[in-house]
């Protein structure tokens, strides 16, 4: 089902042309409302009557994390404070935390944009939806809300937290849809299991899930521990919450908003742009939004995009999910590795511990690399076959999905920790002298 | 009837060896026997000792993966042949043996073997017929 029809099955050539006029739009708005910018488009020698085409857009400097840092708290809005109706914050677990303010025009774009996720996803008005992310600075409880309410759903901001409530109003309530973390979901379940209640008694049919990672392995679990379809939504709070894109009843990659989100995929290192269907990491420029506009903002999110038309209708860009994170990518034989790819691999096997670490080494003009893995279970250690086995399996296993030789190394437990318990992931071994 | 064996997963790292032998000795646990074998990454080390519990104990809560099984222990009279006759009691049986180490202890003049093989009961049975001799956890400490 369609919010919004003709935006969301319009004709790319028609698509290209509304995103050019915005593009256009947006440097200009930057240039004379963002000093930031004004300076860094007058450095590279930009403006808008010089953006041409969408592809004049690799002219633009990227904007990083690091620049709404610097800028913290309202340094890169570009409306007054007496314009601004909402202002949001990162959690700030890797530094100070990233602020972004809304206009009223932004808020409404922005509920319009989950508006058609969530539609997209099978959401109705018929739809009681609870919503257990936790409100707050946080922009995914808000983000669905307002959007959810817009598609004339019934709303319980039951936020995060009380999971023993939380269930109770879902059975009490009869409510059809969840907004929560994967993981959250799954928890969930399992309190749900405990409680003298058959699980015939939730009515939860649609899953909308965001704000993590999430692996097929465990999305099957939640499906079948809660009996919903799950659909998986994507977003951030600097370019406005969730809402960038979503996924639709097909599941086959997740529908960009185009027309207020322009997506291109780039080499991470060296910034330049992939052919279509290449894996990158994923650059975002705002088209339409007046608090915090953004050019060119680095995700670091490494993904892929394509413009094939869906078989939902639907023409617009469609991202995979989430591959990993160009912060923590690893270029091993010039095959890029991703620790999250390891982590889905090894997920599922109980002979192993949850940590692991992958060692990489430059042995002659070579890369190898080795992945340890805890191994928890005494109950192998009878036969030496059986010991070698999981380690053929499972490097088997690995080199399937890495598509690059590893070595496996099966460890003690609790090996692998580091300071506060914190197990270090990856060990780059290449630029160190022997 | 059968002998308590414990297996340890031993990282291949110098010490680490004599760390685990040190944990144990402080917790005067006695090891009668013992055997490890190794790739070159890790290595099983199997023991014999008089307390396997509080080892199985010790070990784990020092964070080790340990596992507990019963084996059989032979007696077998020190003379040429005597290992070769209790073999070849079980393989005649058809039973399958896993690996075997050796000891010996100060109270007798027989040579004690531990084998791990497929079927302990099976193999008990087999070696009794034959007159060979099982020991137990007492006969040894």
């Amino acid at each position: 089902m369609f919010f919004q029809k003709e935006i969301e099955t319009m004709n790319r050539k028609d698509m290209a042309a509304l995103q050019l006029e915005r593009l256009k739009w947006t440097v200009d708005y930057c240039y004379k409302n963002v000093p930031f910018y004004t300076k860094r488009l007058d450095e590279a020698g930009v403006t808008a009557d010089k953006i041409k085409s969408l592809e004049d857009i690799k002219y633009i400097p990227v904007t990083t994390k690091a620049d709404l840092r610097d800028n913290y708290p309202f340094g890169l809005f570009a409306k007054p404070m007496k314009d601004i109706v909402r202002i949001h914050a990162s959690s700030g677990t890797t530094g100070k935390p990233t602020v972004v303010g809304y206009t009223k025009n932004d808020l409404n774009m922005w509920s319009d944009c989950v508006a058609r996720i969530v539609m997209a996803a099978g959401a109705t008005a018929d739809d009681i939806v609870q919503i257990s992310f936790g409100y707050g600075m946080f922009t995914g409880a808000l983000g669905l809300h307002y959007g959810l309410e817009k598609i004339g759903a019934s709303v319980v901001p039951n936020s995060s937290g009380n999971t023993e409530k939380a269930l109770m109003f879902m059975r009490d309530f009869g409510t059809t849809a969840l907004v929560a973390t994967p993981s959250y979901a799954l928890y969930m379940s399992e309190i749900a299991k405990e409680l003298d209640y058959p699980m015939s008694d939730y009515k939860i049919r649609l899953g909308l899930f965001g704000s993590e990672g999430c692996t097929p392995e465990m999305r099957t679990q939640i499906e079948k521990a809660w009996g919903l379809f799950a659909t998986d939504n994507y977003g951030m709070s600097e370019l406005v919450g969730p809402g960038v894109s979503g996924e639709c009843e097909e599941r086959c990659g997740l529908h960009f908003n185009e027309d207020y989100f322009y997506p291109e995929i780039v080499d991470s290192e060296t910034l330049e742009p992939l052919a279509e269907g290449e894996a990158g990491e994923l650059v975002v420029t705002t088209l339409c939004k007046e608090g915090i506009p953004l050019l060119r903002y680095r995700t670091r999110d490494i993904t892929r995009i394509t413009y094939e038309p869906c078989k939902c209708g639907r023409t617009s860009a469609r991202m995979d999910k989430v591959i990993g994170r160009s912060d923590d990518m690893l270029k091993i034989r010039g095959v890029n590795v991703f620790p999250s790819q390891i982590e889905s691999t090894l997920i599922g096997s109980e002979k192993i511990g949850a940590n692991y670490q992958l060692v990489v080494r430059r042995e002659g003009f070579a890369d190898t690399l080795e992945v340890k893995v805890e191994l928890v279970d005494g109950s192998i250690l009878e036969s030496y076959q059986d010991v070698e086995r999981l380690q053929n399996s499972l490097k088997h296993k690995l080199q399937t999905v890495l598509g690059i030789q590893c070595k496996l190394s099966l460890v003690e437990p609790k090996s692998l920790q580091r300071f506060s318990g914190k197990a270090q992931r990856v060990l780059d071994l290449r630029n160190e002298n022997k | 009837m059968a002998i308590k064996q414990i297996s340890v997963f031993v990282e291949n790292k110098p010490g680490r060896l004599a760390e685990i032998t040190e944990l144990l000795a402080k917790n005067n646990i006695d090891i009668r026997a013992l055997s490890i074998a190794d790739t070159t990454d890790f290595g099983i080390l199997r023991l014999i000792v008089n307390d396997p519990e509080s080892t199985v104990q010790i070990l784990k809560n020092d964070g080790m993966t340990v596992s507990a099984t019963e084996v059989l222990g032979v007696a077998i009279p020190d003379v040429p042949g005597g290992f070769a006759k209790a073999i070849r009691t079980i393989t005649d049986k058809g039973i399958s043996l896993e690996y075997a180490y050796a000891f010996i202890t100060p109270k007798s003049g027989s040579a004690y073997v531990i084998i791990r093989v497929e079927n302990n009961e099976l193999a008990t049975e087999a070696l009794n017929d034959a007159g060979i001799k099982i020991i137990e956890q007492g006969d040894i400490f």
